[in-house]
């Protein structure tokens, strides 16, 4: 797996003072941060508290009312989501970032093939053999465990698991740098989270991946993230090393979360 | 020099617990050279494990300055370091052996001992070898069955998962090593192992800090002691 060589001396996402008001309602404000190139950052909070707002905002998928969302480009500058024309965005989308949803009917096409599913990207991007189409999305499945032998069954005919997985071979086929995840292990039985967070774990790290998770799950953060932020309200209180947050944290609200849950 | 501690205060604000602040560390001013081991005595509660995870930065201390010489030369001062400068201190730098082992789902005793050194290697599956060949080495010396090495340690005794802990942070040769009571539920025969495997380390210069709740293991290993009471506020 080649991957180019990122000059380290500037983040790959730079947030800068982003807020973001529904009407009278600030559902985020004033969040900033810098991620660099393989870094896993969570972002942990209750329902409400803004953390999919960010996620919303930092992915380009709504603009955020003020503040700055900039990524590294492959010339090597920090270029600005929001002034990118839209060709530019949907390449971003389509090659550099990638998009886990909670919900795996948000993030695949249930009518069609696992194969399809996982060529999609790949198709967009100019591939149209069909041979090796089909042996890179063979290659997928196995690596994120899916029987090869259903490459050519829907996603409608997967369990909850599997579909799970099938979003992250989807999104991870182009190689992303920066992959965007929302709450992706929530709604899964727990052997079944336990298995797609030992593959999440293995593929960032593999891959050298950057991510922003969106969680409410502190033991999700623990096991995948190095960093981490916590939501209230809108506002970013309290952010540093995973472990610092959850087991010497300084705010109320985050004293308050940790001791709310058993040893995460 | 490989670590210095100035004037390091560590107080800890439980807000739910009607805003109630205790004073655990005062004034700490320490320094550790290459090739010294540390060993810190003085009652449970004193801060001692504080002290460690201060130095590891998984607690932030209050006030004061933490200076870690890194492995490439460096001085990285910790109190203002950002989490990329501290997850690269613990990759190259610091070693920490706690006193549990927290398990990963799935992956085999094996992997987790070989991981510090495979996430080195990336790709490179001769070196991903090689590091499986050391995990396996030192497995053996710390009497690990082999039979056990192909599961996750999830399941073992806590001798085992104590054992399995101390060889996933020793495996890396690392300049600096914290050690966390880590013969504390080990037979004889691997206290001995993990005295040898200290002294290892010092012998390659590495600079030690470690709290032994066995006090002829403490001795065993110690270069220096220092008693942390002193190192204790009025509440």
């Amino acid at each position: 797996m080649t991957k180019l060589s990122v000059d380290t001396s500037k983040p790959l996402l730079r947030v800068a003072n982003i807020s973001k008001s529904y009407g009278s309602r600030v559902a985020l404000h004033e969040a900033s941060f810098d991620l660099w190139p393989g870094e896993v950052m969570a972002v942990v909070g209750e329902s409400g508290s803004g953390k999919t707002t960010l996620l919303n905002a930092i992915a380009g998928r709504q603009c955020p009312d003020t503040g700055l969302v900039e990524f590294l480009n492959r010339t090597n500058e920090l270029q600005n989501i929001y002034v990118m024309s839209e060709a530019q965005q949907r390449l971003l989308s389509r090659t550099e970032w990638g998009f886990v949803h909670q919900s795996s009917a948000d993030g695949l096409r249930m009518d069609v093939s696992a194969g399809a599913n996982i060529g999609e990207r790949l198709m967009s991007l100019g591939e149209r053999h069909y041979g090796r189409l089909r042996q890179t999305a063979e290659e997928w499945l196995k690596r994120v465990e899916i029987d090869p032998a259903r490459i050519d069954d829907t996603p409608r005919t997967f369990s909850g698991g599997m579909r799970q997985r099938l979003q992250i071979a989807r999104n991870l086929v182009t190689q992303p740098r920066l992959v965007f995840m929302d709450e992706p292990t929530s709604g899964l039985d727990v052997s079944v989270q336990a298995r797609l967070l030992d593959l999440l774990r293995q593929l960032t790290r593999q891959m050298q991946l950057a991510v922003v998770i969106v969680t409410h799950d502190l033991a999700v953060a623990r096991l995948l993230a190095h960093r981490m932020m916590v939501m209230q309200r809108g506002v970013v209180v309290e952010a540093g090393l995973t472990d610092q947050v959850l087991d010497d944290p300084q705010h109320p609200y985050t004293q308050l979360l940790v001791s709310s849950v058993l040893q995460p | 020099m490989m670590l210095q501690l100035k004037k390091v205060t560590k107080q800890f604000t439980l807000h739910h617990q009607h805003g109630v602040q205790l004073n655990v560390l005062n004034n700490v001013d320490m320094s550790v050279s290459s090739g010294e081991c540390v060993v810190l005595d003085g009652p449970s509660g004193m801060g001692k494990s504080t002290l460690l995870k201060l130095i590891y930065a998984n607690y932030r201390a209050s006030s004061g300055e933490i200076e870690v010489r890194q492995a490439d030369g460096s001085t990285l001062e910790l109190t203002k370091a950002d989490p990329r400068e501290l997850v690269r201190m613990r990759r190259h730098t610091v070693g920490y052996v706690s006193q549990f082992l927290r398990v990963i789902p799935r992956v085999s005793a094996l992997d987790v001992v070989a991981e510090p050194l495979i996430e080195d290697v990336a790709h490179d599956i001769a070196a991903v070898e090689k590091a499986r060949e050391i995990a396996r080495a030192l497995l053996t010396r710390l009497r690990i069955p082999e039979r056990l090495w192909e599961l996750p340690p999830a399941t073992f005794s806590g001798g085992e998962q104590q054992r399995i802990n101390i060889a996933r942070n020793m495996i890396k040769p690392q300049p600096i090593l914290l050690l966390d009571e880590p013969t504390a539920s080990l037979d004889a025969a691997n206290t001995q192992t993990v005295i040898d495997l200290i002294h290892e380390a010092l012998a390659r210069g590495a600079a030690l800090v470690g709290i032994f709740h066995d006090a002829h293991v403490g001795k065993a290993v110690a270069t220096r002691h220092i008693d942390v009471t002193q190192f204790r506020s009025a509440q």
